[in-house]
């Protein structure tokens, strides 16, 4: 079935953290949803308020993330493992129907002999590379590595030099340093104005910005707590759980942090902890981040436990999102519909997203394998599918 | 050689046991990906590792080195190890 490109988002002009421009048509969604034993696929009717399932694809899997090509409205890249096998990245152009994989998945170069080099454990990231790029793709890995894809996920390669730079090898560390199921280079970010203008994170390694296509980096890291004891000025001890840009203000990036949320306005290179803002009984650790796409200073976090031996659980059981419609000046719960005690799951840092509809609807997933939906920004809240498998991540695709 | 895939793999070889050729453990798997594309980097990782829960029997014996030299009337045979839930 032949369908048409959805509407390119209008970047170029904005104003800051002020454009509400409305969405110009209301799309149908679907709801891609990654989890430790398969991929599904929810198809949303035009109100989002019916929802067909489409799954599971590559049961038994470990699929850390599954894409929408937004340039083309009906590409599909899955970022898939198993318990045995090795990591590669499968490919649809037909909604899932067929699923190709890649014929050179990401994979670090061949150490020199003697050396121990380094393995992809699993592609943990996607990124659609820039609306003038069609077949470009990115991708981070576990351990962290940048690669890169120009012929639309078929082939991978390393991408610019960060994978075997020494320094950069020193603030990734080792296995030991990173997340309990591997480090993870994510947040992979393409500037709408500029193809050559790129963010990642690195779990840990911080934060870190390209303007000329990958050839050098910078790291962003002024204002950005560490833990307590630990030497700020350390990259290693960096630890940005999930970055987004705002589409509508590409100046403007919001930032989950392992301490705190934060927000930067470029030029400057200072980020400002907006999470204090948070009611401390709640606090201001998680990982999922996500942004209005036409409001930049409209943001929504899901905090989760991260006192004593960091739990990552709802904290006192109690699942909330919260949101900020001033830049992060102050936070609003947007909790009705969820459940309001002895609820022990929490969302992972791909595991929440927007669609662009107006309004937009809102989507998480949890670590119980339960998909979440909101179809008015955050007010309220409906449980569409339960008993799934523990959630990896979620991405609202946008049908035309 | 006969080499027998694990169920894991047969969504490349479409079926439980195959022919390929090699005087070595690792040039038989590069035999395999030839004619079964995308198979060996499942198994063997960018540094020529065997993966973590991989595992390979020569004539029932286990080997892990892939300089392991072969004969035309070996049976290779390609197990998925336990690995838990």
């Amino acid at each position: 079935m032949e369908r048409k490109k959805p509407t390119a988002r209008k970047a170029a002009g904005a104003k800051r953290g002020r454009s509400t421009a409305r969405a110009k048509a209301v799309s149908k969604v679907v709801v891609l949803i990654a989890t430790r034993k398969g991929a599904w696929l929810y198809h949303g009717d035009a109100a989002r308020k019916s929802w067909r399932a489409d799954g599971p694809h590559f049961l038994g899997h470990i699929v850390n993330h599954v894409v929408l090509d937004p340039r083309d409205g009906r590409t599909l890249l899955a970022a898939a493992k198993t318990g045995h096998l090795g990591p590669t990245i499968f490919r649809s152009t037909d909604f899932g129907r067929n699923w190709k994989e890649a014929t050179r998945p990401p994979a670090f170069a061949k150490a020199a002999d003697g050396q121990p080099g380094r393995a992809v454990d699993h592609t943990f990231w996607l990124t659609p590379g820039h609306t003038s790029e069609p077949d470009t793709w990115y991708a981070g890995t576990s351990p962290q590595g940048l690669f890169r894809s120009e012929d639309g996920g078929v082939t991978w390669d390393p991408f610019s030099s960060i994978n075997e730079d020494p320094q950069y090898r020193k603030w990734m560390g080792t296995v030991q340093d990173g997340t309990p199921d591997g480090p993870k280079l994510h947040s992979i970010t393409v500037d709408p104005r500029d193809p050559a203008h790129l963010y990642f994170g690195m779990s840990g390694g911080g934060v870190h910005e390209s303007r000329d296509r990958g050839r050098t980096w910078t790291a962003i890291a002024s204002g950005l707590e560490v833990v307590e004891g630990l030497d700020a000025s350390n990259l290693a001890f960096h630890d940005p759980h999930c970055v987004r840009l705002c589409p509508s203000n590409p100046d403007r990036l919001y930032q989950q942090n392992h301490c705190g949320i934060y927000r930067i306005d470029r030029p400057s290179n200072q980020w400002v902890r907006i999470g204090r803002a948070m009611p401390k009984r709640v606090g201001d650790i998680g990982f999922p981040m996500v942004v209005h796409p036409r409001n930049a200073d409209t943001a929504w976090v899901f905090p989760m436990d991260g006192s004593t031996v960091w739990p990552r659980t709802s904290p006192g059981g109690v699942p909330v999102a919260y949101v900020t419609r001033n830049g992060g000046k102050t936070w609003q719960r947007a909790a009705s519909g969820l459940p309001q005690n002895e609820t022990w799951w929490t969302v992972k840092r791909q595991a929440m997203a927007a669609d662009a509809n107006d309004p937009i609807g809102l989507y998480f997933g949890t670590t119980s394998g339960e998909l979440w939906v909101s179809r008015d920004e955050g007010r309220h809240w409906t449980r569409v599918a339960e008993h799934l498998p523990e959630i990896y991540a979620v991405e609202a695709g946008r049908l035309s | 050689m006969n080499v027998l895939i694990p169920a894991p793999l047969r969504s490349y070889t479409g079926q439980r046991q195959v022919e390929a050729s090699g005087s070595t453990l690792g040039a038989l798997l590069v035999d395999l990906d030839r004619r079964y594309p995308g198979i060996r980097f499942r198994m063997i990782n960018e540094q020529d590792r065997m993966r973590p829960h991989i595992r390979f029997f020569v004539n029932g014996d286990q080997v892990f080195d892939l300089l392991k030299s072969l004969q035309s009337s070996d049976e290779v045979l390609i197990v998925q190890a336990l690995s838990g839930g």
